[in-house]
């Protein structure tokens, strides 16, 4: 069963949650990012090209302009490849865990997977981010000396960075699972 | 209630069987391990896993049946596989199933009543996680880093689900030394059964590996008998020895050499070898150590003028000036009289080079100190003096006020002086005191020098040691074989189809290059020096000399 909504960040970019529920106990949520726009692109290029035109003449030295496209294309593939996330994916496996997955624009992936053991909640937290308040979904880890600590707060979508009413799509359907989790793990 | 399946990927495809494994409950998880094949007796089958349980530690038992066949279930093969359920009673009981050639699995468990009461027997929910068996077996899991204030205790009694399975996959290794190609009475599926590597290259690499380790062995074994020999240990050769950063990454690499025979650093700088290099390198040497000889002289001829502005003493400025250009002649002409070896000199050291980079860095590093020999040179003069100096001035400061400095009782005390002693010292004083800048001049400058000299040196240092502490080994597993180092699993959901049980691909999480490095690194030899910042000012304003980096084991000059 899947199902896509349009949601928008913290900015105002375009956001698409894809749902897809696998069984009663397996769901994932596909969060995409806007992607990088033509305009964006073009600019910076220019700029580093007129600067570096703006030193040739000072120069005279043509190294100046070879050196500025090697940047451009180095900066853009290492761009691409380490900074430009193009979408994130929550898994939640009732009784595994939870897997987040931080999909890049050159096709990387980069996952981390957090034992169902040592979940303790899955809630939304405020925080303040640069001149904003804003809101994050984020998972509490089980503190192993004390029960009733937390020893870690795991934030999620944080380079989508959605509004509420996204983090809420997300939140009650994780706290069903959670919830079914809890309940058969304390029966025998 | 939700039932986890971990199920091998190399059995997929194997003929209809007995699953064998661990049941985990804590977790309500089955770890599957191998299907045994028909025909089989099961009182051999009981033997067999009674002796694995025993070798391994690991309660391996039969989790429930397997089937991999073309058409519907017949009824008699139903009855059959019920029947063995009443042989190898385990609570919850799998029966899992797979059409041939089809992607579409079945899997129920049940909890098995008895044999009166078939009717009353639950059924649970079975979701089938699958693993490649090879990788698990060889991977080792790195839990995320333990914070400081837990002791590691704690964190082995959370461990979760996860590292119980490779817990178990790993010490089963004494059930998978049988296989369905054996002979035994038992014919077992598990990873061996896709096939062994086998290549004719590794094989005689292995076989040839014994003697050849024996011969190093025995080579190595001479050259450090050789090198502990009592004549190396005779006072101006150890002195020698001791000061050469290149002798110590020579005894390093020779322990290095003999705990592993192929250990070869990162590059082997076989550039160094060629001939027109070595001549390059030579010709390079003079003319810089020329062009320094002669910076040394302007600064000294600026010294001795009017520098920045100062009026030195002009006596003194020029005995001191003229003493250190003839040292510095006496230095240019040592270096004219051995260019003509230097070349051949170089060479041979460049040969040692072949044990790694970080022997030729320690190399550059001794050439550099001793071509700055007379700048080490002139910074001694130039201390001792303005240690003389500072003492007789604190002395006679004392003494300018009536006191003096008590020996016995380590502290100042006050004390009559004649006229006469009061005179000659005042005297000596005012001196001491006038000749104070020229002196502290000639110090400041060949002080800073000898700190310039020093901190590349350091640098050099730093790389080596950096060099050292590379584990190179552990980067290469993770990138050759990154399911070795593992920082965790990572899921995938395979096709889906409803009524069908839910199914998971377990794959491998490699550890990031950044926590191999910090998680493997080798111990440097690292020698940080043992003076703070304060005491390092402290010996330059009182003019004592400064040692910046002690070898190991080195006694006090």
């Amino acid at each position: 069963m899947e199902d896509e909504q349009s949601f928008s960040d913290i900015y105002g970019g375009r956001l698409a949650l894809q749902r897809r529920c696998y069984s009663p106990s397996c769901l994932e949520f596909c969060l995409s990012c806007p992607r990088i726009t033509l305009r964006s692109l073009t600019a910076v290029t220019c700029t580093v090209w007129l600067a570096a035109y703006g030193l040739f003449t000072l120069c005279e030295n043509s190294m100046i302009l070879s050196a500025a496209i090697f940047i451009t294309l180095l900066g853009l593939l290492g761009y691409l490849h380490f900074v430009k996330i193009d979408h994130e994916t929550l898994l939640i496996i009732d009784s595994l865990g939870i897997q987040m997955t931080s999909s890049y624009a050159s096709g990387k992936e980069s996952t981390t997977f957090i034992e169902m053991g040592e979940v303790k909640d899955v809630v939304i937290n405020e925080a303040i981010y640069m001149q904003k308040v804003i809101y994050y979904l984020c998972i509490l880890l089980k503190d192993p000396v004390e029960p009733h600590g937390i020893s870690q707060v795991v934030p999620l979508f944080q380079s989508a960075k959605p509004r509420l009413d996204c983090l809420i799509e997300v939140y009650r359907s994780c706290q069903d699972i959670l919830a079914h989790q809890r309940a058969t793990s304390t029966s025998p | 209630m939700v039932l986890k399946a971990f199920f091998p990927t190399c059995c997929a495809s194997a003929d209809s069987g007995l699953l064998v494994g661990r049941w985990v409950p804590e977790q309500s998880s089955a770890v599957v391990l191998a299907v045994v094949h028909f025909p089989f007796i099961p009182i051999q089958v009981k033997e067999l896993l009674a002796q694995v349980q025993q070798a391994s530690q690991v309660g391996v038992t039969v989790l429930g049946t397997w089937c991999h066949r073309r058409q519907e279930p017949e009824e008699s093969l139903g009855h059959f596989l019920e029947g063995l359920g009443a042989i190898f009673s385990h609570k919850p009981w799998f029966q899992l199933c797979r059409e041939r050639g089809s992607k579409s699995w079945s899997c129920k468990a049940t909890h098995w009543q008895g044999p009166t009461s078939h009717a009353a027997s639950g059924e649970d929910q079975v979701m089938l996680i699958f693993y490649d068996q090879r990788k698990v077996l060889l991977s080792q899991l790195h839990p995320p880093a333990v914070l400081p204030d837990r002791q590691a205790g704690d964190t082995t009694a959370s461990a979760g689900g996860l590292a119980a399975v490779f817990d178990t996959v790993a010490r089963s290794e004494a059930l998978f030394q049988s296989d369905r190609f054996d002979e035994g009475p038992v014919r077992l599926s598990h990873w061996q059964s896709e096939g062994v590597e086998a290549s004719i290259l590794v094989e005689l690499a292995k076989w040839a590996a014994g003697p050849v380790c024996l011969l190093l062995a025995c080579l190595l074994s001479l050259v450090s008998a050789a090198s502990a020999c009592r004549v190396f240990k005779l006072w101006p050769l150890s002195f020698i020895w001791s000061k050469l950063s290149t002798c110590e990454q020579l005894r390093h690499r020779l322990e290095q050499l003999t705990l592993i025979f192929s250990t070869r650093k990162a590059k082997n700088p076989a550039q160094l070898m060629r001939k027109d290099l070595i001549g390059q390198l030579a010709d390079a040497l003079i003319p810089v150590a020329d062009h320094v000889a002669k910076e040394l002289q302007h600064l000294l001829q600026w010294l001795m003028g009017a520098p920045a502005g100062l009026k030195m003493n002009r006596a003194l400025d020029q005995v001191l000036g003229r003493f250190f250009l003839y040292h510095i002649h006496l230095w240019i002409s040592y270096i004219h009289l051995m260019s003509p070896f230097i070349e051949r000199i170089l060479w041979h050291v460049g040969l040692s080079a072949c044990l790694g980079l970080t022997v030729a860095l320690s190399i550059l590093s001794d050439i550099i100190a001793l071509l700055t020999f007379h700048i080490y040179c002139f910074y001694v003069y130039g201390a001792r003096l303005y240690c003389l100096k500072i003492h007789g001035l604190s002395s006679l400061w004392r003494l300018f006020r009536g006191k003096k400095w008590n020996v016995l009782r380590q502290r100042v005390d006050s004390c009559s002086y004649d006229l006469d002693q009061l005179f000659i010292g005042t005297l000596l004083f005012t001196i001491l005191v006038f000749l104070l800048p020229t002196t502290a001049l000639y110090y400041l400058v060949f002080t800073l020098l000898r700190l310039l000299v020093v901190t590349v040196q350091g640098l050099i240092h730093l790389l080596v040691d950096l060099i050292n502490s590379l584990p190179l080994y552990s980067l290469g597993l993770r990138l050759c074989r990154p399911y070795r180092l593992a920082a965790g699993v990572k899921f995938r959901v395979l096709e889906h189809e409803t009524g069908r049980p839910l199914r998971l691909l377990m794959q491998i999480n490699p550890l990031p290059y950044s926590r191999v490095v910090h998680t493997y690194r080798l111990p440097t030899c690292g020698c940080h020096p043992k003076h703070s910042w304060g005491s390092l000012c402290r010996k330059l304003f009182f003019g004592e000399l400064i040692y910046p980096w002690r070898q190991r084991g080195d006694k006090q000059d």
